[in-house]
């Protein structure tokens, strides 16, 4: 017995003299639970919305008022005509336009029933199914109110239309997501493996000891998986395009560039992690919770962002592939161009520029 | 011997990391096909002069020119004409012999008509003809070694760094793998090498004993031995780590 309990003692002293096992101990199921149950909320909350209403009269007023006292909906703009609606969509500004119809509150009294349209984005169309249910739902509400005091029952009903996904096809939101997934885990995963294990084997030093330069090295470890990254994308588009129907509405062009871009930036954070680890499960360790669970859980790739508390919210600014999600989905289904998205590819260029001068720095202070 | 030409010139050389100084003030030279032991017990500060001397990392003061060429601002030439194996190799497990030494060749600069003679002529004089297309993990160590060894000196360097080659392997293989040295040294090129078995020492032409980052003692082995009065250079080895 008393062995046995020696022999606990040591394997208790072994995890906590590990920071990496507490922290899988403790920190990964608070984690979890924090993530997934505010990630995955099936509520809809402080959508950004506009509203054109052609007509502007009591009634009008009163269902505006309704919806955004409702807490589900923030106003985002009036817009005044329907070339607006358009350009707010493409913008990715605003989830959903609802559109009043002319004489609303004369056409109502008159004939008891009244025009309303409710357009939505549905390049994420779970969002877009479940932000048109609310507003119809609001809207109803506000009807039997004022069907108290007629004899006629009033009715409203709302002319759904599904912008950029008319069919609600839920591949128009997988395909950009799994291609973001697939490139950061090729590009960012599979380099900094390959790196640490030139590291663990001794080459590494060997390499470093040749004439050949740091920089070489890198670049010589990097370009076959640039180049697998690219093959993987085309092979993606090309699935998502013939099988599932996805439409490439915008420049296959920038298409092209912003994934070369985002492959980049995932091979940069690669190397990055490959200066931080010694051995290949710690960067494998790494990898997957840097990289594998934020691009499944916090980029918008299945939970929608706008659903999450603010604190999530900072987070996913932080990650990477939001950016490349909105950029392909916008390039792909609604045919924007660079106008649109350029804060988006600043923002990838910004976080490839500081990955890659904080591996520049790491691997410096590491040949000292 | 006082003739012959120095190619390694180390004068003063300090290495300090923070407050720690692991080479206190090294001065020697190494002689141009020469066999040169570089012992010390373990920490006593051999890795790290190997590494500045490499290339790898600058001292924090100190001359040093190797074969010629400064540390501070020729460590491009240096590495040109240096070849490396370390206690953990320095071959790809998941190539074959051929493929590993056509990469090294490759990549100090060979041309490939010269890597395929060299190739044929290498795997010819170590008898590895049957396993020149077998994965390196699949071959023994002791045969790794000697590989690694071929693979170091492939490009003729003018020296070659041997940090605790022979670590893990039998007397018997690790006298094979001597007679590569003493080949590569009759070929003219400077063995620079670290161990920690006493009988390699006695193989060395001079060596010298490091103790807490400095150098305790340098000369031939038979002049240490007549020196510290013993047999043996485990105990000329022990006299210097004792004091």
């Amino acid at each position: 017995m008393k062995e046995f309990l020696g022999f606990v003692k040591k394997e208790f002293i072994h995890i906590f003299r590990d920071s990496r096992t507490l922290v899988v101990l403790f920190g990964l199921p608070v984690a979890q639970i924090l993530i997934f149950g505010f990630v995955i909320q099936n509520e809809i909350q402080d959508v950004r919305i506009a509203i054109h209403d052609k007509s502007k009269d009591p009634v009008t007023f009163d269902i505006t008022n309704k919806l955004l006292s409702s807490g589900f909906f923030r106003l985002e703009k009036y817009l005044t005509s329907e070339k607006e609606t358009e350009t707010i969509f493409k913008t990715g500004r605003v989830r959903e336009v609802i559109v009043f119809d002319d004489d609303f509150a004369e056409t109502l009294k008159r004939e008891g029933t009244a025009g309303i349209q409710l357009l939505a984005d549905a390049s994420d169309p779970n969002s877009a199914r479940m932000i048109v249910s609310y507003t119809q739902a609001i809207i109803a509400t506000y009807l039997k109110e004022l069907n108290r005091d007629h004899q006629l029952p009033l009715i409203i009903e709302p002319r759904v239309r599904m912008m950029y996904n008319a069919d609600l096809k839920s591949a128009f939101m997988f395909v950009p997501g799994t291609m973001a997934l697939v490139l950061t885990l090729v590009s960012a995963m599979m380099t900094c493996i390959t790196i640490v294990r030139e590291k663990e084997t001794g080459t590494m030093e060997a390499l470093l000891v040749s004439p050949l330069r740091p920089v070489q090295i890198i670049a010589g470890k990097v370009t076959p998986y640039i180049l697998l990254s690219c093959i993987n994308a085309v092979v993606i588009l090309i699935l998502g395009y013939f099988i599932f129907q996805l439409p490439i509405r915008g420049s296959l062009l920038l298409l092209f560039g912003e994934t070369i871009l985002f492959i980049s930036l995932a091979l940069s954070l690669g190397i990055m992690i490959s200066t931080m680890s010694k051995t290949q499960v710690v960067a494998m360790f790494f990898s997957a919770f840097v990289l594998l669970l934020p691009t499944l859980l916090l980029s918008g790739f299945i939970f929608p962002i706008e659903n999450m508390p603010k604190v999530l919210q900072w987070l996913c600014y932080a990650m990477p592939p939001k950016y490349f999600i909105t950029i392909l989905r916008s390039v792909m289904l609604k045919g924007t161009g660079i106008a649109e998205v350029w804060r988006e590819t600043l923002v990838l260029t910004g976080m490839l520029v500081f990955f890659i001068s904080v591996s520049a720095v790491r691997f410096k202070v590491r040949l000292q | 011997m006082n003739q012959r030409k120095t190619i390694i010139s180390v004068n003063n050389l300090v290495k300090k990391f923070g407050g720690f100084v692991a080479n206190d003030n090294l001065t020697f030279d190494v002689h141009e096909g020469e066999i040169f032991g570089f012992l010390g017990a373990n920490g006593a500060g051999k890795t790290t002069a190997i590494r500045i001397l490499c290339g790898l990392s600058y001292p924090t003061s100190g001359k040093i020119l190797v074969s010629g060429f400064d540390v501070y601002t020729q460590r491009e030439e240096i590495k040109r004409n240096i070849g490396y194996m370390s206690q953990k190799f320095s071959l790809y497990e998941d190539l074959n012999i051929r493929e590993n030494i056509r990469f090294y060749g490759g990549i100090y600069g060979m041309s490939s008509s010269a890597i395929r003679r060299k190739t044929d002529e290498l795997i010819e004089e170590l008898d590895l003809s049957d396993i020149a297309g077998t994965l390196i993990r699949d071959i023994p160590l002791g045969w790794r070694q000697k590989v690694a060894f071929s693979v170091a000196v492939f490009h003729e360097p003018k020296i070659v760094f041997l940090d605790e080659p022979t670590g893990g392997v039998d007397p018997l293989t690790r006298r094979q793998f001597w007679e590569h040295i003493y080949r590569a040294a009759a070929r003219g090129i400077t063995v620079f090498i670290t161990t920690h078995y006493m009988d390699e020492a006695e193989y060395c032409e001079r060596v010298s004993i490091m103790a807490e980052g400095r150098i305790e003692a340098l000369d031939s082995p038979e002049n240490l031995k007549n020196n510290y009065g013993v047999k043996t250079m485990d105990e000329v080895f022990l006299k210097i780590a004792r004091k």
